[in-house]
């Protein structure tokens, strides 16, 4: 089937497809569907069929993709779209009402365009603005702190042709546009870049610094980085020196980092990384945790053991070397343990969803007899 | 409004904020006379592995909401295996209640555009990513242009400085998904799948993106690097707590005076915090808040003088998170607060797992008909229940997210629910349409 899309989009396919490794094509494909959107105003089916054909996928795989994420649009959209933040926050200090003003207002619903088809009006999730709530959108640069009735004021100057200026963010452009940018071209506009200063709120806890004279003590740019060599050397001369006097081990690795125990090139340094091993998703009896402690608390410290705890190599901390095997090794061992059935996301498909794997991953875990641990891992990872 | 006290403005710690007062920070010459880039010339020098050293020493712990030790997940990466390594920055910014990557991005770019060459530098990355959120398009804007700068000043690309280093980085969009910020679904959709997270093990670390090593960290930990550099390990823990060193954009939003950014030692409190922004606003007082975003338990005004470090926060049942500071009043209801949060995950749930995927759905419904005036005493039990299967059961961390604001609201505020079901509370949604047994 051939799709009606111009020479210049094409030509920009590549440019897109050429931003990734060679073997890797796929991963162009979300800027590809940012892209199809800049000519179409929409994800259309010959932009479906146009990604799968530039990419060598077939157009369900494109279509699972487009239909994943709330910025694909299925049907086309107005020139601006304007979002309504009404997540709690901006709900709570009047967002909702701004949304339900406009709905009335323009006469149309979530998801739904002005019959001129100038506006595509939707309510969106929290848009990362919170100190400026309530917030809206339009082609996702921000109208910040706006009541019913400026955001009306903003959707009719669109209505009429305006251009209102965002209070944060660039000088508007249209969806399709805006569309281009996201799948990754600079903005050419004259001074676009430059537009929109930080808003107060931004500025706030800095102003208050500044205003007081409050600063970090301290900073000297030229703090050397310790040199592993460098202190590697000193430790050798301080053992010599020791081993003269008396044969003790400890003292190396006071004066340096551990060593060859940086985990970064030899497996040996970091201590109960015990990352891999306990994080395979296990809720379970492993940790214990004292009463008061919430169950967030815990099945976060469960899923990233180290969050509560202290950073295991924490300055100061002497890490025996001996005790600490680091986590390349754990994984690796884990992975040889049973969970290597998964075949690894990025050879094509995410991880798990290899036609089969799960079979394979039962299979495994029932035929490997002595493989108590590596059922038990595939189960736990499974339900978790 | 009355000036916060002495002791409460020298919990002020402008690092990774410093430079947002000057207009063209974005720009690279402003950029480089402000220190920029003096970091990344520095590294080079240094031996990779020396690098990894001192942000272990620097006890910079993940700014993305987990608190992972950074240095420690550096090292992860195993050296000399003749894989490609990868670094992907995560600027997926979207947890409710988030700010201060967007503003960061936006006003001083360069400072993570250093950050990912050194940190990729130590890792021996020769290919970085920035993932960043689809709707943050202002923040990509800035970024890709100081992207090209860097480019063009050889800060990028072939044989860095003359050093000898190589490094690609591009800065990649996104599409409207919230469980693209964690870090494994961040990868399948980096890849240009669906954006749904893996199992792990096994762990980015050794098979990341394209099953290669890969570090994957949050904007502000990468923007933590170069003063690290600059500054030394020693300088760094002077700010913060033992455990959770340095500085930490708290961003509060809410019934306050002043909302806004302020970059605190770790460890402030709320009470400071709210010092520094002028208080609750006249006719407000704080009722319930969350400490770092709404996938954080709900802390109440009891909760005050908590430090806010990943400890403190831990020891009063709740999650440092993302140090995303929402504050509510009297005047807010929880369980209207907690229902828009519950909205938020339904919709976000990627549906890879039945608990979250049909929890959060089913919860949605508990709540209107709660919130309509028709919930029951068992509806409260069935909220408790659904988020005990949903709590460690799901394939990732945002299906234990959405129970926080469920079991803590009702563990504080169960009196408000009972209020809607007993009839004290006139009703605040009006649904015809109720669904569910009972």
């Amino acid at each position: 089937m051939t799709t009606t899309f111009t020479d210049e989009t094409r030509e920009r396919a590549r440019e897109i497809i050429a931003r990734y490794p060679a073997d890797r094509s796929r991963s162009a494909l979300l800027p590809l569907l940012h892209l199809v959107q800049a000519e179409e105003g929409y994800v259309s089916p010959a932009g479906v069929a146009f990604c799968a054909e530039v990419l060598g996928l077939n157009k369900a795989q494109v279509g699972a993709v487009a239909t994943f994420y709330t910025m694909y649009k299925r049907k086309p959209t107005g020139d601006f779209l304007v979002s309504v933040c009404t997540n709690t926050m901006c709900n709570v200090l009047g967002g909702q009402e701004v949304y339900d003003t406009l709905a009335e207002h323009l006469g149309v619903g979530h998801d739904e365009t002005t019959a001129d088809g100038k506006i595509t009006l939707e309510h969106a999730e929290c848009l990362a603005a919170c100190d400026y709530g309530p917030v809206m959108t339009v082609n996702y640069d921000f109208f910040d702190g706006v009541d019913a009735s400026t955001a009306v004021g903003v959707v009719d100057e669109l209505r009429a042709g305006g251009r209102p200026m965002p209070t944060r963010g660039a000088r508007l452009c249209t969806l399709k546009e805006m569309a281009v940018q996201l799948a990754g071209f600079a903005d050419e506009r004259e001074g676009a870049v430059a537009d929109g200063g930080p808003g107060e709120p931004t500025l706030r806890g800095l102003r208050l610094a500044q205003q007081h004279g409050v600063s970090v003590p301290g900073f000297d740019p030229n703090t050397p980085i310790r040199s592993k060599a460098e202190a590697d050397k000193a430790a050798a001369k301080a053992k010599a020196a020791e081993a003269a006097a008396k044969p003790v081990e400890a003292p190396a690795a006071q004066v340096g980092p551990v060593k060859g125990g940086d985990g970064a090139s030899a497996p040996t340094g970091t201590p109960r990384v015990g990352e891999p091993a306990a994080a395979t998703g296990s809720t379970a009896p492993d940790v214990k945790a004292p009463d008061d402690k919430s169950p967030q608390v815990r099945t976060a410290e469960t899923r990233q053991p180290d969050a509560a705890t202290p950073a295991p190599d924490a300055p100061g901390t002497k890490v025996p070397a001996e005790t600490s095997p680091p986590a390349p090794r754990d994984a690796q061992e884990a992975e040889a343990a049973g969970v290597a059935a998964n075949e690894p996301a990025g050879d094509g498909k995410p991880a798990g969803d290899t036609t089969g794997a799960q079979e394979r991953n039962l299979n495994e875990a029932s035929a490997s007899a002595g493989g108590a641990n590596s059922a038990g891992a595939s189960e736990t990872g499974a339900q978790k | 409004m009355t000036t916060p006290r002495p002791e409460t403005l020298a919990k002020l710690t402008p690092v990774l904020t410093k430079r947002w007062l000057s207009p063209d920070a974005w720009r690279i010459g402003t950029y480089e006379q402000l220190d920029g880039y003096a970091a990344l010339r520095k590294a080079l020098k240094a031996h990779p592995d020396d690098l990894i050293q001192l942000i272990k020493d620097s006890g910079l712990r993940g700014r993305g909401g987990a608190g992972f030790p950074t240095g420690l997940k550096w090292g992860f990466i195993p050296q000399g295996d003749g894989k490609p390594h990868y670094l992907v920055v995560n600027a997926d910014e979207g947890e409710p209640g988030t700010c201060k990557d967007l503003p960061l991005m936006t006003h001083d770019p360069h400072a993570l555009v250093e950050g990912v060459i050194i940190a990729s530098y130590a890792i021996r990355a020769s290919r970085a990513y920035i993932y960043i959120r689809g709707e943050a398009v202002h923040a990509a804007r800035r970024l890709r242009n100081a992207v090209q700068e860097a480019y063009d000043k050889g800060y990028l690309g072939r044989n860095i400085l003359r050093s000898g280093y190589d490094l690609e980085l591009v800065v990649h969009s996104g599409a409207g998904a919230y469980i693209c910020g964690e870090e494994t679904a961040l990868l399948d959709s980096l890849e240009g799948f669906r954006g749904q997270p893996r199992l792990r093990p096994p762990f980015p670390a050794t098979h990341g993106l394209y099953a290669s090593p890969t570090v994957v960290n949050n904007v502000g930990t990468i923007a933590s690097v170069p003063p690290i550099v600059l500054g030394g390990a020693d300088w760094w823990k002077s700010m913060g707590t033992e455990k959770s060193s340095g500085p930490m954009i708290y961003s509060l939003s809410g019934r306050i005076v002043n909302p806004g950014q302020y970059e605190c030692s770790m460890g402030v409190t709320l009470r400071e915090l709210l010092e520094l922004a002028g208080g609750m606003q006249p006719g407000h007082n704080l009722r319930f808040w969350t400490p770092g975003g709404s996938s954080t338990p709900l802390l109440a005004a009891e909760h005050l003088d908590v430090p806010l470090d990943f400890e403190g926060v831990a020891a009063a049942g709740s999650i440092l998170g993302t140090t995303a500071t929402q504050i509510f009043s009297d005047q807010d209801c929880p369980v209207y607060a907690t229902y828009r949060w519950l909205e938020f995950y339904h919709h976000e749930s990627c549906g890879k797992c039945t608990p979250c995927r049909e929890g959060n759905y089913w919860m949605v419904r508990v709540y209107r008909r709660i919130l309509a005036g028709q919930g029951t005493h068992e509806d409260l039990d069935t909220l408790l229940d659904t988020c005990d299967n949903i709590l460690g059961r799901s394939f990732c961390g945002l299906g234990d997210g959405a129970t926080s604001s469920v079991t803590s609201s009702l563990k504080y505020f169960k009196q408000d629910y009972l209020d809607y079901i007993e009839g004290r509370t006139a009703p605040k949604l009006s649904e015809k349409t109720l669904v569910g047994a009972h």
